[in-house]
């Protein structure tokens, strides 16, 4: 299943020591992500929650990486914050050579839009709207044409067999047709990540591991693919598992270390 | 997201919904329902005055000297009642000097009228408008006969009795035979009927056409005025409207000199023009429009505010809906405007409803009264702005709040 292109792209600790330790810097491009001493509080009602703690993490591009962690181990924190849906209150957050800890609101919206395809545990497709619509909302706030949209729609939504269901519902769909077409209207804007929330927490094994599969080939095509997940047999699926426990990265290792830990 | 874009996607969520958009705008389909129906119906009823009751009374280009106004057009207080009735009655002799002081060109008759019983051999005694009159009446009035002929000069001059009757008069007297070289009594003397003249058509429901005209020196005359050398009026018809002030002018001159005015006593007569007796009905008119506009103001608002509810629980309902928005890649503005767009798109199909159904309205009171109603475009283009207006002024409060939701918590709620 490995493939030559990732294990080139596999980065090594000692690499990732370097281009985390030079704060302040820009990273080299070949690093989609390089967080450097990400801290996130949280007031919750006088009491203050320090869900990430100083979390230092480099994603180099077409890496798979999962994100592992008990609850509250603040992966969720991460992800958000890494999906730029949130912001650290201290610490560097470079996303494709930007700067993205700094960024307000709408510039945030901006890069979502443009670099992150995210995928939810529950979907999170419009129920009103049909498939290819759904997958076309990326290119609506990026302001693609509506000819050129609906053809990358379709497009996508072939990518992940489902070129015969375009007009059809989220509500007419089966669970892992749902998230396929989830993971086409992730890709469609081809952002520089896949960022999957346990992708494969609302569905049955059969259909965990279809979705696996789509994902192992989006990873041995070049796509750059991290997934959250508390699941150790779906992290053992990524070419890295990253271990978070208490706001602070417990262990990062090679999928062979790490299932060599968990008794695989 | 653009604009049309946002357009496509409220009426999609209109569809989905038809009801229960439907009822959010409703308020705003009947404020502007009422707007329309009312406008149409004053201005109907402009038209109504200004070219059936005005325009048949009072001829183009023309004014009338008289006593006091003739048409009344709402109240008058009693004071200038008493002002009224303490003027000096119009002579025979004015006649002359006012004829004498006209620009060339000009033409001129004049009057005394009075409602006077006819009696004739085939019908019950009927009442009727008698009006005596001498001059250039028929031109100004532009009035002709369907049967028969109108007065000779020399008839005029001489007073002969002879006869001129309405369509309706016609009708009733003579209801089974051919009235002309007929006769009919009036006060006991026989008059000939000469010609059947023109329908002069009606107003508010009242025919105009009971008419029947005699030479003024004719012995009808005495029925019309208790004072033997008194008329009612004196018309003057300029050819062009530049000249009205100019007659005008010159007739008032010779007026007040006969009635020995000094420079600063007040006319004690009347120039009547069709603007003079129109006067009241524009003031009246200007209430019923500030009415018209100011009570459908109340719906309106009270529409916005049921639209401005209706967003807030659609922007509750849809929290997650905007939280997939905004992951995607929406930002504040994008959320900002669909709302927006939601709100003024409802607002503005509920004011269509409301143009149709006004119109609506406008048409049944044009087919169930004599009213001309008529739906002015200026007025269709004001309800669908009014429409947009009420929509983007209920929608940016719910809309501001939709824009400004955390993403995560919004994703986070199902």
């Amino acid at each position: 299943m490995t493939n030559e292109l990732e294990e080139q792209s596999l980065s090594t600790t000692a690499e990732r020591r370097v281009v985390v330790s030079a704060a302040g810097s820009a990273p080299d491009k070949d690093w989609v992500i390089v967080t450097r001493g990400l801290t996130r509080e949280y007031d919750m009602g006088g009491e203050i929650v320090r869900a990430l703690r100083g979390v230092d993490l480099a994603v180099r591009r077409n890496e798979y990486v999962a994100i592992m962690g008990p609850s509250g181990s603040g992966k969720s924190t991460l992800m958000n914050i890494v999906g730029c849906l949130d912001t650290p209150n201290a610490g560097e957050y470079w996303l494709n050579g930007q700067l993205v800890s700094e960024m307000k609101d709408d510039k945030l919206a901006r890069v979502r839009n443009k670099e992150i395809g995210f995928v939810f545990q529950t979907f999170n497709l419009l129920p009103r709207a049909s498939a290819l619509h759904n997958v076309e909302l990326p290119l609506v706030y990026a302001g693609v044409s509506s000819a050129e949209r609906k053809e990358r729609a379709f497009e996508a939504l072939k990518a992940v067999q489902l070129g015969e269901r375009v007009h059809h519902r989220p509500n007419e769909l089966s669970g892992g047709q749902r998230q396929r077409v989830a993971i086409a209207r992730a890709l469609v804007n081809r952002p520089s990540i896949l960022l999957a929330d346990e992708p494969t927490g609302n569905l049955d094994s059969t259909t965990s591991e279809e979705i696996m599969r789509v994902f192992e080939h989006l990873a041995s095509t070049g796509q750059t693919v991290i997934m959250v997940t508390h699941e150790p047999d779906i992290a053992a699926h990524a070419r890295r598992v990253v271990v978070l426990r208490d706001g602070v990265i417990a262990s990062d290792d090679r999928r062979e270390k790490f299932a060599a830990k968990m008794g695989f | 997201m653009p604009f049309f874009e946002a357009v496509r996607l409220a009426l999609a969520t209109i569809r989905v919904q038809k009801l229960k958009s439907f009822f959010t705008a409703l308020g705003v389909c009947i404020g502007v329902m009422f707007l329309i129906a009312v406008v149409s119906i004053v201005d109907g009823m402009g038209r109504y005055m200004e070219q059936d009751l005005v325009g048949k009374l009072i001829a183009l280009n023309s004014f009338e000297v008289r006593r006091r106004p003739n048409i009344n057009i709402g109240d008058v207080d009693p004071g200038l009642w008493r002002e009224y009735s303490r003027r000096p009655r119009l002579l025979e002799s004015d006649v002359q000097p006012v004829v004498d002081a006209l620009p060339d060109g000009t033409l001129w008759s004049m009057y005394s009228d009075g409602q006077v019983q006819v009696e004739s051999p085939f019908s019950r005694p009927r009442t009727a408008q008698v009006t005596a009159v001498d001059g250039q009446y028929f031109e100004i009035k532009r009035l002709g006969v369907t049967e028969g002929r109108l007065f000779t000069a020399g008839e005029l001059s001489q007073g002969s009795n002879s006869v001129i009757i309405g369509p309706d008069l016609k009708q009733r007297l003579f209801p089974t035979v051919d009235p002309i070289g007929r006769n009919v009594k009036i006060g006991g003397r026989l008059y000939s009927v000469i010609g059947v003249g023109e329908s002069l058509g009606s107003a508010f429901g009242m025919s105009f056409d009971n008419y029947i005209y005699a030479p003024f020196r004719a012995p009808v005359r005495r029925m019309l005025n208790s004072e033997p050398h008194a008329i009612d009026a004196i018309v003057v018809q300029v050819p062009a409207p530049e000249m009205m002030t100019d007659a005008q002018e010159r007739v008032r001159a010779v007026m007040r000199a006969r009635h020995k005015l000094r420079p600063a006593q007040a006319d004690n007569f009347t120039l009547e023009t069709a603007d003079t007796a129109l006067a009241f009905w524009s003031k009246i008119r200007g209430y019923l429009v500030l009415a018209g506009v100011a009570l459908p103001a109340f719906g309106l608002v009270v529409g916005a505010i049921v639209i401005m509810n209706i967003m807030l629980v659609a922007v509750a309902e849809r929290t997650y809906e905007i939280g997939i928005r905004k992951a995607l890649g929406a930002k504040r503005r994008d959320i900002l405007i669909q709302f927006l767009i939601e709100s003024s798109t409802l607002s503005t199909l509920g004011a269509m409803l409301g143009i149709g159904a006004g119109a609506a309205v406008a048409v049944m009171v044009r087919s169930l009264t004599p009213m001309p109603t008529f739906v002015a475009p200026w007025s269709i283009v004001v309800g669908v702005a009014i429409g947009a207006g009420v929509g983007v002024i209920s929608g940016v409060y719910p809309a501001s709040r939709a824009s400004l939701l955390d993403p995560i918590a919004a994703l986070r709620q199902e």
